[in-house]
């Protein structure tokens, strides 16, 4: 299997290809990508363990939730689904998981088709949904039992034990889940998720509603089960949390897959930076011979901001510095500073919506 | 064939009632108590013998479905309505099961609920009165078919509540009716002609006269189209709850 090949033409959203004269940015360099990794198609297709081939699901009321959705997953990777609320990322799991009937389009899970051989598909995906739902008055130890057997396990205790130790949840067992805490009844449904052993698992908002020390715990187990060759798929709406754990990114909008793409690679390719430049001394206003540049006045005119993208044919700074030993003025010391994924994100959907 | 899940689904709904174990079966042994005490003694003193056999004994087939029926019809409904309410249901959807695992899991243990309740009520009754089943066998299937048939029906009726109100409704608005009307604590000749007639219409009726025709060997109606009732019964209840599942009505959208 060649997990080197992070990504694949099929990956790309049909979305990507309508846009606009407005996002032509964007669309060379998507075509650009397409053309690149097309060549790469063969063996990303042979590592992809979720494969969704222009997955549609309108309701009767005919909103469309998921609009001709094409991606592929890799085996062992982390995918993190970003999209703003009513994106359709939980419709695209939903279906995926047999929650939820497609009105077109195909999907499979490890090679099984999802309605054709759904026993077998989702028999390898593990589910924890983004609301927690728990039988109230049922001990943890036993609904988690009962997730087994209705996956067609046989009992495992000792399988069993492990997941709650790995959960913090082993002291817990035989509490009734309506005495644990929102971020205890979680684990829960991790732990259920995990418990017949998926080789796929999808965690929509894994951290919804956890607190920062929880959430990072949360984020040590799930590294952890990557590194058991869990393939995971996560919808967040934490940027911090896709920054910190994704392999790759996908962003949905309104049904539509936006983009799909390595994080640090999107992020070098969409990232502007920004240079801050301390001078010696404070200037009242830009000089004119430095106003070809993008340049903003800082800290009472003591620093120049200088937004570049990281992108571009070139950057411009050393032309800039040199404009500004020209000029005369001496540089104390410069920082440069990357967009996060948060601000890469609000510009792509805003495009979208424009 | 997923074995594992029908029986983690049966497992987990019988523990349901054994958590609730004394109230479960306390509840139809004080009810039944009350209606010997009603029926049997009180008013059962002034009737003379149904077709030959004492009031207080005629009345207990008609008990055990009264109560049988209500159980097996509340507990399939509340099974697989309150996945449903708390949001439970998604896990079962997104297993690795077919709608007959489904079923047989919670049918299974809401018919083996009501059987055991029907066993409590014959246990209590033949306390108050002599019991001489005749047709023991054929007793046990048609109790079995009745604790079956309901268990679908209630588990329909899961499906299609939306609220408790609803779970509530039938049981409430349209069997216990029937059954008292059916012909549980009389027998249908004791009726005027006209409404002979009408309470043929009544499905209850063949239900009860089939299920004491098993223990005393009368019968308001012959003792095949008890069966049959019985049996068209079932595969309605089946032909819809597979109908269910195939549209995904009211689960899936």
């Amino acid at each position: 299997m060649n997990k080197l090949t992070k990504t694949d033409c099929s990956l790309i959203g049909n979305a990507a290809h309508r846009r606009t004269d407005a996002y032509a940015g964007m669309h060379v360099a998507l075509s650009h990508q397409r053309f690149t990794f097309c060549v790469q198609k063969k063996g990303a297709d042979m590592a992809a363990i979720v494969r969704v081939e222009g997955l549609t699901k309108t309701y009767r009321g005919g909103f469309t939730a998921l609009d001709n959705v094409t991606l592929a997953i890799e085996e062992g990777e982390i995918l993190a689904l970003l999209g703003p609320n009513g994106a359709g990322k939980t419709t695209l799991i939903s279906t995926l998981c047999g929650i939820t009937t497609p009105t077109g389009g195909h999907a499979s899970v490890g090679g099984h088709d999802i309605i054709t051989g759904y026993r077998a598909a989702r028999a390898m995906i593990g589910l924890v949904p983004q609301e927690i739902a728990l039988e109230p008055f049922e001990k943890v130890i036993n609904t988690v039992r009962f997730s087994r057997g209705l996956f067609g396990k046989p009992r495992d205790e000792v399988l069993i034990e492990k997941i709650l130790r790995q959960l913090s949840l082993w002291d817990k067992r035989n509490n009734r889940i309506r005495e644990l805490s929102g971020g205890m009844k979680r684990r829960v449904l991790i732990a259920k998720a995990l418990c017949h052993e998926p080789r796929v698992l999808f965690l929509d908002e894994p951290t919804a509603g956890v607190d920062v020390e929880l959430r990072r715990d949360m984020w040590e187990v799930v590294r952890d089960l990557q590194k058991s060759g869990v393939t995971i798929i996560l919808t967040t709406h934490y940027l911090e949390e896709a920054e910190a754990m994704a392999d790759r990114i996908a962003v949905i909008n309104r049904g539509e897959i936006l983009l799909i793409e390595d994080k640090t690679a999107l992020m070098r390719r969409m990232g502007s930076k920004s240079l801050r430049i301390e001078l010696v001394t404070s200037l009242d206003t830009i000089p004119a011979s430095l106003a070809t540049y993008d340049l903003d006045r800082a800290e009472d005119g003591h620093s120049l901001i200088y937004n570049y993208q990281t992108r571009a044919e070139g950057t411009g700074i050393t032309r800039l510095l040199q404009a500004l030993a020209e000029e005369g003025l001496s540089v104390r010391d410069i920082e440069t500073r990357e967009s996060s994924l948060e601000e890469i994100f609000v510009g792509l959907v805003r495009e979208d919506a424009a | 064939m997923n074995l594992h899940a029908i029986l983690a689904i049966y497992i987990y709904e019988m523990k349901r009632f054994f958590r609730t174990i004394l109230e479960s079966l306390l509840s139809p042994v004080i009810s039944t108590t009350l209606y010997f005490v009603v029926f049997g003694a009180a008013i059962g003193g002034r009737i003379e013998e149904v077709e030959g056999v004492s009031y207080a004994a005629f009345i207990v087939p008609g008990l055990i479905m009264l109560s049988v029926m209500t159980q097996a019809i509340s507990n399939a409904s509340f099974g697989i309505y309150f996945p449903k309410f708390i949001g439970t249901i998604f896990e079962l959807l997104s297993a690795p099961v077919n709608f007959l695992e489904i079923v047989l899991g919670y049918v299974g243990a809401a018919a083996t609920k009501a059987l055991m309740i029907g066993a409590v009520i014959l246990i209590t009754a033949s306390i108050f009165v002599e019991l001489d089943i005749q047709h023991p066998v054929i007793m046990v299937v048609f109790l079995l078919m009745i604790c079956v048939s309901f268990a679908l029906f209630g588990f329909i009726i899961g499906i299609w509540a939306e609220n408790f109100q609803q779970l509530q409704l039938i049981p409430l608005l349209v069997i216990t009716p029937l059954v008292f009307l059916g012909g549980a604590f009389y027998s249908v000749s004791m009726l005027p002609p006209a409404w002979r007639v009408v309470t043929l219409f009544n499905p209850v009726v063949y239900l009860i006269s089939g299920f004491r025709w098993s223990f005393f060997g009368v019968a308001d109606v012959g003792i095949g189209y008890s069966l049959l009732a019985v049996g068209l019964f079932f595969g309605l209840c089946l032909a819809v709850v597979w109908l269910i599942f195939k549209t995904g009505y009211r689960i899936k959208s």
